[in-house]
Formats: C-alpha cells, sequence, structure tokens
C-alpha cells in the first residue's frame, strides 16, 4: 500500500513540480485545490495509474475531489483494482 | 420551471461567495476611447479620474488611431452594418476574402479563415481537424480559451511543463502511436509574458513528426523584426502549421479572430469549425479598419519599434526601482508581488496616483504568484513612461518591498 502511494507521489513530484520548486508534498497535500495540479493536467495522472495498474478509471470517477491528494488517488485505484 | 426566490436565492449565494473569497470581478467604465491616457470612472458613480493606461493589449496604439477609425467608417459606408448571416450561407463579403489573404501574406502562412473572436478559434480548431486518433500536447500555460478547445476535442490530450523542451520530449516519444501529434503553445505567454521556445518546439517536431499550433495574440503585429509574431522572432518564420491570433488586441484591438495555416487544415475548419458554421463573422467596419491597420504595420515598423523602446526602458526603470520581474522581452512586464491582498492594495494605491494597472491572483495566476501585470504600448510617450515610474517607486516603498526577492516579500506578506 505505502509502496503504491510513494509510486504515486513520485510520479506527482516528477510530473507537475518545476525543477526548482521545493514545495513539500506529502499524501494529504491538496493537489487540486491546492493549486499544484490543474484539472486540465490530472489527465496524464490518470493515465499514468491506469497503466501502471492496469484498471480502467471512467471519467466520471475521475473527478478533482477523488485526485485531491495521494491518500485519496490510492484509494481510487484499490476500488478499481477490486472491480 | 420559474425563476423562484429559491433558485434567485442560490444565484446570489454564490455570486456572495466569490465576493467573499476576492474574485469578483467589478468593471470599470473608460469614458471616452481606449488609449495611453483615458478617464475611468470607478467604482460606478464616482466622478471621472484620468489615469495613464497601462493594462490594455492596445500594443501598438492603434485602437483609436484616427485611420483605422476613417477606414472603419468608410467600410460602414461602403459595406453596411451587419450581415445577418453566417459565413456560408449570405454572409461573406469580398473585403472578408481580402482580409483574410492580407493576413496569410502578413503570417506566412497558406490560407487563413477568419473567426468571430479568438476564443472562437481556439474553442473551434482542435475539433475540426483532430479525431479520436491523434493527440494534443499543451504548454501548462496556454490560454484558458485553448483549454476550452481542447476539451470540445476528441483527441487525447496532455500536457508539458511551461516551456519545458525536455518534458515535451519525453511526452512526444510517449505518444509516438498516434496518428497526429500537435504540440500546442501561446506564442507569448499572457500573464508572464516570456516568449515560447518556438525554434526548440520545431526542431523537436521535425524530430518526433508532430505539427505545431501557436496562438500569438500577444505577439501578432509587433514581436519579430517586422511584427509578424514569434514566428518571425524564433527564426521559424513558414515553419508553424496552425497560427490563431486575433484583432482584439494589437491589430487595432476591436474583435475578430483567425486561424491559418496549412490549407487543407483552414479548409476542415471552414468546413467543420462550429464557432465559424454557427455564428455571424467579424462586423464589415472592423474588417475595414483591420485592412487599414494591416497597411500600416505592413508598410513601417516605426510602431513596434516605438514599443520595444518603451519596453525596454520601462523594464529598466522598474528593475532599477527594486521591483522583482518576470523576465522576458515582451511588452507584458508583471512585477511580482506573491501576496493576493498586496497586489490588489499596490493596485488601488497605483490607480489614486493616476496609473491604471490591476492585479492578478489565484486562481488567474499559480498560488503565492500574485503580480501586477503591466502592459506597454506605442502610444506610451516618455513622460508617461516617468510618470508610472515615479508612481510605481513611490507606491512599492509605501509597501517597503523595493529590492525585495520572493523570499522576503512572502515572508513579510506571507503567500
Amino acid at each position: 500500500m505505502d509502496d503504491q502511494k510513494k509510486m504515486i507521489l513520485d510520479y506527482v513530484v516528477r510530473e507537475y513540480l518545476e525543477e526548482d520548486d521545493d514545495t513539500e508534498i506529502t499524501y494529504d497535500t491538496e493537489l487540486i485545490s491546492g493549486g499544484i495540479v490543474d484539472s486540465f493536467s490530472m489527465v496524464s495522472l490518470k493515465r499514468f495509474l491506469e497503466k501502471k495498474y492496469n484498471i480502467s478509471i471512467p471519467d466520471a470517477d475521475a473527478s478533482p475531489e477523488a485526485f485531491d491528494t495521494v491518500n485519496s488517488i490510492s484509494a481510487l485505484v484499490d476500488r478499481f483494482k477490486k472491480a | 420551471m420559474a425563476f423562484s426566490t429559491t433558485i434567485r436565492e442560490s444565484y446570489r449565494q454564490e455570486l456572495n461567495g466569490l465576493r467573499a473569497a476576492g474574485l469578483y470581478k467589478e468593471e470599470r467604465f473608460i469614458l471616452g476611447n481606449q488609449g495611453a491616457d483615458i478617464e475611468v470612472e470607478f467604482p460606478a458613480g464616482a466622478a471621472g479620474r484620468k489615469v495613464i493606461n497601462f493594462c490594455a493589449n492596445n500594443y501598438l496604439g492603434l485602437s483609436s488611431h484616427p485611420d483605422v477609425v476613417a477606414a472603419a467608417r468608410e467600410g460602414l459606408a461602403s459595406h453596411g452594418y451587419g450581415m445577418s448571416s453566417v459565413r456560408f450561407i449570405c454572409g461573406t463579403q469580398d473585403i472578408h476574402r481580402r482580409l483574410e489573404d492580407r493576413l496569410t501574406a502578413f503570417l506566412g502562412t497558406e490560407d487563413t479563415i477568419l473567426f468571430p473572436s479568438c476564443m472562437d478559434a481556439n474553442a473551434g480548431v482542435f475539433e475540426a481537424c483532430l479525431g479520436a486518433d491523434d493527440v494534443m500536447i499543451a504548454d501548462r500555460l496556454v490560454h484558458a480559451s485553448i483549454v476550452d478547445g481542447m476539451r470540445l476535442c476528441k483527441a487525447m490530450n496532455d500536457t508539458y511543463k511551461h516551456s519545458d523542451m525536455n518534458h515535451l520530449e519525453e511526452k512526444l516519444k510517449e505518444h509516438q502511436d498516434k496518428r497526429i501529434r500537435l504540440i500546442i503553445t501561446d506564442g507569448v505567454f499572457s500573464m508572464d509574458g516570456d516568449i515560447a521556445k518556438l525554434d526548440e518546439i520545431v526542431a523537436l517536431a521535425e524530430k518526433y513528426d508532430a505539427l505545431v499550433f501557436v496562438d500569438d495574440s500577444h505577439a501578432s503585429g509587433f514581436i519579430g523584426k517586422t511584427g509578424r509574431g514569434t514566428h518571425e522572432h524564433c527564426g521559424v518564420f513558414g515553419k508553424i502549421d496552425i497560427i490563431t491570433t486575433t484583432l482584439g488586441k494589437g491589430l487595432g484591438g476591436a474583435s475578430g479572430g483567425c486561424v491559418s495555416g496549412r490549407k487543407e487544415i483552414v479548409e476542415m475548419c471552414r468546413q467543420k469549425a462550429r464557432p465559424y458554421l454557427f455564428s455571424n463573422t467579424v462586423a464589415p467596419m472592423i474588417v475595414a479598419g483591420a485592412l487599414k491597420v494591416l497597411d500600416l504595420v505592413f508598410t513601417n515598423t516605426e510602431r513596434r519599434d516605438t514599443l520595444e523602446w518603451n519596453t525596454k526602458y520601462w523594464r529598466q526603470g522598474l528593475a532599477e526601482a527594486g521591483f522583482d520581474l518576470k523576465q522576458g522581452d515582451s511588452p507584458i512586464v508583471p512585477v511580482m508581488l506573491y501576496n493576493a491582498k498586496l497586489a490588489q492594495d499596490m493596485a488601488r494605491d497605483l490607480f489614486a496616483e493616476g496609473i491604471y494597472v490591476v492585479g492578478f491572483f489565484f486562481p488567474v495566476v499559480p498560488q503565492g504568484a500574485a503580480r501586477i501585470r503591466t502592459q506597454l504600448s506605442a502610444a506610451h510617450t516618455r513622460a508617461h513612461l516617468d510618470k508610472g515610474l515615479a508612481a510605481f517607486r513611490k507606491v512599492g516603498a509605501k509597501h517597503g518591498i523595493l529590492g525585495k526577492g520572493k523570499k522576503e516579500i512572502t515572508e513579510m506578506f506571507g503567500k
């Protein structure tokens, strides 16, 4: 589980932070409402999760709320891994 | 369904929420023509105040140019007020086609199609030209109208970090399985004022077999040695597949926009772009005015040269005063303040000093990146600039931020 969260967190840092950005991101950091990831750019995160975990997340479930923290993203992944 | 008290109340609550969050936009009334010197009524009902305008997109100072106004007046007399039709029924005049041809020559492309605005051009072009087998890869700071246009298109969308060519290259590699890869960028980024690395973007497009789209709204008419735009500035004139731009900023400032580029792409827009198909195009008098604007910018570069000089003088003056500026070569010069309230307070104080500027903060710019965006014009004189710089020095000193950078300002005021 922690591996999964770490994997997601690493992707978020790599994909969304500028090289000189020293913002600290934890599993609870608000990514979208906190202005780190804009809702338009989060599509690449969705694709990353689908490919990495071999799941399909319907657009209706890929809401800004569901993608707002690493914890909520990980919970979403778990839900579709079981489905 | 009736517009019930409950519905009315729900709208009011939402509007009050915007006010409480400091996101409610108040319009200020200009009493007279757009220009460097304007009289502004703000708040509504207040007496008019004479101020110098540093927040218009009137880059070439053509919004109220007598030759442009006269040409528009002649166009009104010769071609009437409106068309009462979309283009493909009976809404196209000879001057519409003439303007499209002139824009094609100016932008160095194969063909051009007018849209009611560049917002409409961006809303329509992607859906008209791309399908489910394609991918759009956009810079993360592109204009909102591009984001909207991409959302309307069935092609996959992706983004790359602002002007990060390594990240763009990663994305191009990732999407090699797609039919068309379209790289999407602004030419000049409207909030930061920096210029896209179009030379590197074109090189990557050639290497990874991609097309290039540029929105040059904040560049057409003045960026590049002869004002043709970012592609001229970056040495890739004639190599851009799709350019969108506006007639609502440097090129006269009225309204209207276009898609200019590969002949077949323009033809696809003419057949399929919904904002083009289902809306009247640019009104005849604006077309006539825009033709005059192109005459002026084609025949000499004096106005864009003045703008370039003004920009350098202004940027140097603010830097010497100790303001923290975003670096760039365009007439958009953002003064970084980081804190939203500071940006609003300083804009208000500058207005009291006779300088009209606006503070920008989240969500228009990223959290903790609040700023006052200043914009230069060829209509500014040295006296305008000196008065503006004096006011900035005075207000900057009042807030104690001169000579301070991001770290110190955020320590003083918070993010």
